[in-house]
């Protein structure tokens, strides 16, 4: 993946740099020492690593604007990063670049459950934010699988999603308010604790900009009560076609699922040999989740089963207890790390309308071959997220390479049948050279419009989003 | 009038326009006098595609809501959103298009539990203000590739770009719905009663209080059996506000109809306002209406519609309460103006989109 030529003029003045954000920020903020900026060197993404001219780990809001104002004013490029756990490389520092780490910003500032909310900056972790609430029976809805560790503020960049989003919705359904710190240091207030924010759409405008438009510090998230209770149905089919036509019947049959969750056969086997969860040896698996009180969940999983039925499961388990539910998602939870046992793997994230799923699997078995690379599918069969594993080994010379072909392309398939290169984890540096098989330039032109208003000399979170020729003479312009 | 019948010809309208326009669907959400040629998106009509199983449906912009409602319950799916009438309100006539609620982000009483017209927008084709035509998102419910603004073009109202074909994510039907009614609550009683609803785990989808009658209603939606055990649920939960009534069926269906369009304003003098608050906001925005001859909730308290005597402020009055208010139908200025720095990213994202400023010129400020 080729990055833009490190500005030596930036280079050149790093001592000066360096000296400026100490007069802002504590000393121990400012991370200088070239031992040290290699902790920022990558992401989860870890197959590309450059080390940043410096980092800094401003604790409020005031510091992340002076921080902004002098490399504004300096004219150097600002990283932000929240947890760094972005597979898409959306925190992939330059050479020339401050990153701009939201950690230590990782206070509650309110909750409200009158009016369900909580406000809370960006750096705090997706997990803490439900942890802030979940005494008082309410929960923050967005659940990407790396919860645990990514922050708001990624969330909020990547526009994240979850396993539960056929039923919440993704970040930008969830976000209420910000608090964004504009690239020349201006503080902006946008949407609050109410439904909808006055003028255009800046919250959704934002959300999902991957780091480009500003560094938001704080926001507010809407917040739910839990429901009464969860579980799930584990349905096995001998044929994916089969599977792909069950999610289409429950959907269409007016049961609106929580989760959905789908496994092919080299995931369902890889998983059952790393987390033994008694999953049946067959071509695909099916995870439907349904919540509501106890007599709900009997009723919605009847209809469901009823429906999986027709379609002839070679097994069929309805949980029945929470130990039982735990065993069905032990599988699906520990899935990633299955397929990492056995190899190296990259996640791709494509997303694809439902009704064609079946050929779609189909092909990718194809292009699995064509390359000689293995691919496992897991995924969120009710939206149409695809996430296929394709195993490679790194240490092997060329092979990091034959993989990122093949992933480009499923995308470009993925994209072909109607869908997009991207669901949840963002375009990154991953897939900015992929752009132009989704959009033509026109559309393209119309989002760098887009960042021409908000970042005018282009200086945050460079090189990613879009295709480094869409955006070379805007660079050209600025390094002159 | 131009009335452009394909998305190419939209484009050259567009182009060769060399005076302000003004963009209109079925011409029923008018909240503000433009000046320009009317620009008609009528003559696209038509539902692209639409595929149950994908929880997908993708329409002209001027295809008409009646027509996209239609087909959807024809597999008992809907728009999540409950698109909001305005003829009632603004006192228009004329069919009301699929592409102008996107433009307004008309969104009705289950805003509150699915979202608003925005959160179910997954994709949009327009035309900008030089003539371009632009798609951005999909017909994916998931999807991050680049900007979205698909969102930015919801409640844009025609002043960035001219839609040509819009998506969105349904869901399905329900079977049944109902309704509580609490009766002669005050506005604190009510948004005290409807905030513990909403934070019950009840699933709740549609929260409203009617001021002048004194009722409170609380929808619920789903299957039969669910439905009925969630309405005995939130009878003891909520046993404590007095007596209290259900509606089941067409009963219910009626009520919310009623709410999600503004009948209960059918026929009223002065002018008609819409101010968004956070709930527990709500009594003090009320207070601060001395005047209100009819005052109206939704949204759990979020969403307050009223009507005062013609020429009343309403927005001075609110002082610090965080949230804006809108004028619907009034001689005041339908927007609150945005503060400076909000103003300059808004001028600025209309020079890109615009840079001629024709397209609904002075609507967004």
């Amino acid at each position: 993946m080729e990055m833009p030529a490190p500005d030596a003029k930036i280079m050149a003045k790093k001592a000066m740099l360096v000296n400026r954000l100490m007069q802002v920020l504590p000393k121990d903020a400012v991370i200088h020492d070239e031992f040290e900026t290699r902790a920022y060197e990558c992401d989860a993404l870890t197959a590309y690593k450059c080390p940043p001219l410096c980092a800094v780990l401003p604790a409020t809001t005031q510091e992340v604007a002076d921080v902004l104002k002098i490399c504004h004013e300096e004219e150097v490029p600002v990283v932000p990063r929240g947890s760094g756990t972005s597979l898409a490389g959306g925190a992939l520092p330059t050479a020339d670049c401050v990153i701009l780490g939201v950690a230590k910003l990782n206070d509650v500032l309110e909750t409200n459950y009158d009016d369900r909310y909580i406000r809370v900056q960006t750096g705090r972790t997706n997990l803490s934010v439900t942890g802030a609430v979940e005494e008082q029976g309410f929960f923050y809805a967005p659940d990407p699988s790396s919860q645990l560790a990514c922050a708001i503020a990624g969330n909020i960049a990547m526009n994240s999603g979850g396993a539960h989003c056929l039923k919440y919705g993704v970040t930008t359904n969830n976000l209420l308010g910000v608090t964004m710190v504009q690239m020349d240091g201006t503080v902006i207030e946008i949407g609050g604790a109410h439904l909808d924010a006055a003028g255009y759409d800046y919250l959704g405008l934002i959300c999902g900009s991957e780091g480009q438009m500003g560094v938001v510090t704080e926001a507010t998230l809407r917040i739910l009560r839990k429901p009464e209770g969860a579980r799930p149905v584990l349905i096995g089919f001998d044929d994916n076609e089969v599977a792909g036509a069950c999610v289409a019947d429950i959907i269409k049959a007016g049961v609106l699922p929580v989760a959905i969750e789908f496994m092919d056969r080299p995931v369902i086997r890889a998983t059952e040999a790393f987390a033994q969860a008694g999953y049946p040896d067959c071509e695909a698996l099916l995870i439907v989740e349904v919540e509501g009180a106890p007599q709900e969940i009997d009723s919605q999983l009847a209809k469901i089963t009823a429906i999986a039925r027709k379609h002839k499961p070679v097994e069929l388990r309805e949980s029945t207890s929470a130990e039982e539910s735990a065993k069905i998602w032990l599988g699906r939870k520990s899935a990633f790390g299955a397929m990492g046992q056995i190899n190296d793997y990259m996640c791709l994230d494509g997303t694809i309308p439902v009704s064609e799923l079946p050929y779609v699997l189909k092909r990718i078995g194809e292009l699995s071959k064509q390359y000689g690379l293995d691919v496992g599918n897991v995924f969120h069969a009710g939206d149409g997220n695809m996430h296929p594993l394709i195993l490679f080994n790194a240490n092997k010379e060329g092979d990091l390479e034959l993989c990122e072909a093949l992933g480009a392309d499923i995308l470009r398939l993925c994209v072909e049948v109607g869908g997009c290169l991207t669901g949840e984890h963002g375009v990154g540096i991953e897939k900015r050279d992929l752009m132009y098989d989704q959009f033509t330039p026109e559309d393209l032109e119309a989002q760098m419009k887009v960042k021409d208003v908000f970042d005018p000399k282009w200086l945050l979170n460079p090189a990613k989003v879009f295709p480094l020729t869409a955006t070379q003479t805007r660079r050209a312009r600025l390094s002159n | 009038m131009m009335t452009p019948d394909s998305e190419h010809a939209l484009a050259e309208a567009v182009a060769s326009a060399t005076s302000p326009i003004r963009v209109q669907g079925g011409g029923t959400r008018l909240i503000e006098q433009v000046d320009g040629d009317v620009l008609s998106t009528t003559g696209l009509s038509g539902i692209t595609l639409y595929e149950p199983g994908s929880l997908t449906l993708v329409a002209k912009a001027g295809t008409p809501v009646a027509q996209i409602e239609a087909a959807l319950a024809a597999e008992n799916q809907r728009l999540p959103f409950e698109p909001m009438d305005h003829r009632t309100l603004l006192r228009t006539t004329g069919t009301p298009t699929i592409g102008g609620v996107v433009a307004t982000n008309a969104s009705g009483p289950r805003r509150i539990q699915a979202g608003a017209c925005r959160d179910s927008l997954i994709g949009v084709r327009y035309v900008d203000g030089q003539g371009t035509i632009i798609k951005n998102g999909g017909r994916v419910m998931k999807n991050v590739t680049g900007y979205d603004l698909v969102k930015l073009m919801a409640g844009s109202y025609g002043t960035l770009g001219v839609m040509s074909e819009v998506s969105f994510k349904v869901l399905p039907g329900v079977e049944t719905s109902a309704t509580l009614l609490l009766h002669k609550l005050d506005v604190s009683g009510a948004v005290d009663a409807l905030s513990k609803a909403l934070g019950s785990p009840y699933e709740v989808s549609g929260a409203a209080q009617c001021l002048v009658k004194g009722i409170t209603a609380l929808r619920l939606e789903g299957f039969e059996e669910s439905v009925s055990y969630r309405l005995a649920q939130l009878r003891n939960l909520l046993v404590e506000y007095g007596d209290m009534e259900e509606l089941h069926g067409e009963a219910s269906e009626a009520l919310w109809l009623a709410n999600r369009d503004m009948k209960h304003f059918s026929g009223v003098e002065g002018d008609i306002w819409r101010i968004s608050v956070k709930p527990s906001d709500a009594p003090a925005v009320v207070a601060s209406m001395p005047t209100a001859t009819n005052v109206f909730l939704d949204w759990g308290g979020g969403l307050i519609w009223a009507v005062v005597p013609q020429g009343t402020d309403v927005r001075t009055p609110m002082g610090r309460i965080s949230g804006h208010a809108t004028c619907l139908r009034g001689s005041a200025q339908t927007f609150p103006p945005e503060p400076p720095v909000m103003a300059a990213l808004s001028e600025g994202l209309r020079a890109q989109f615009d840079p001629r400023g024709i397209l609904n010129q002075g609507v967004m400020g």
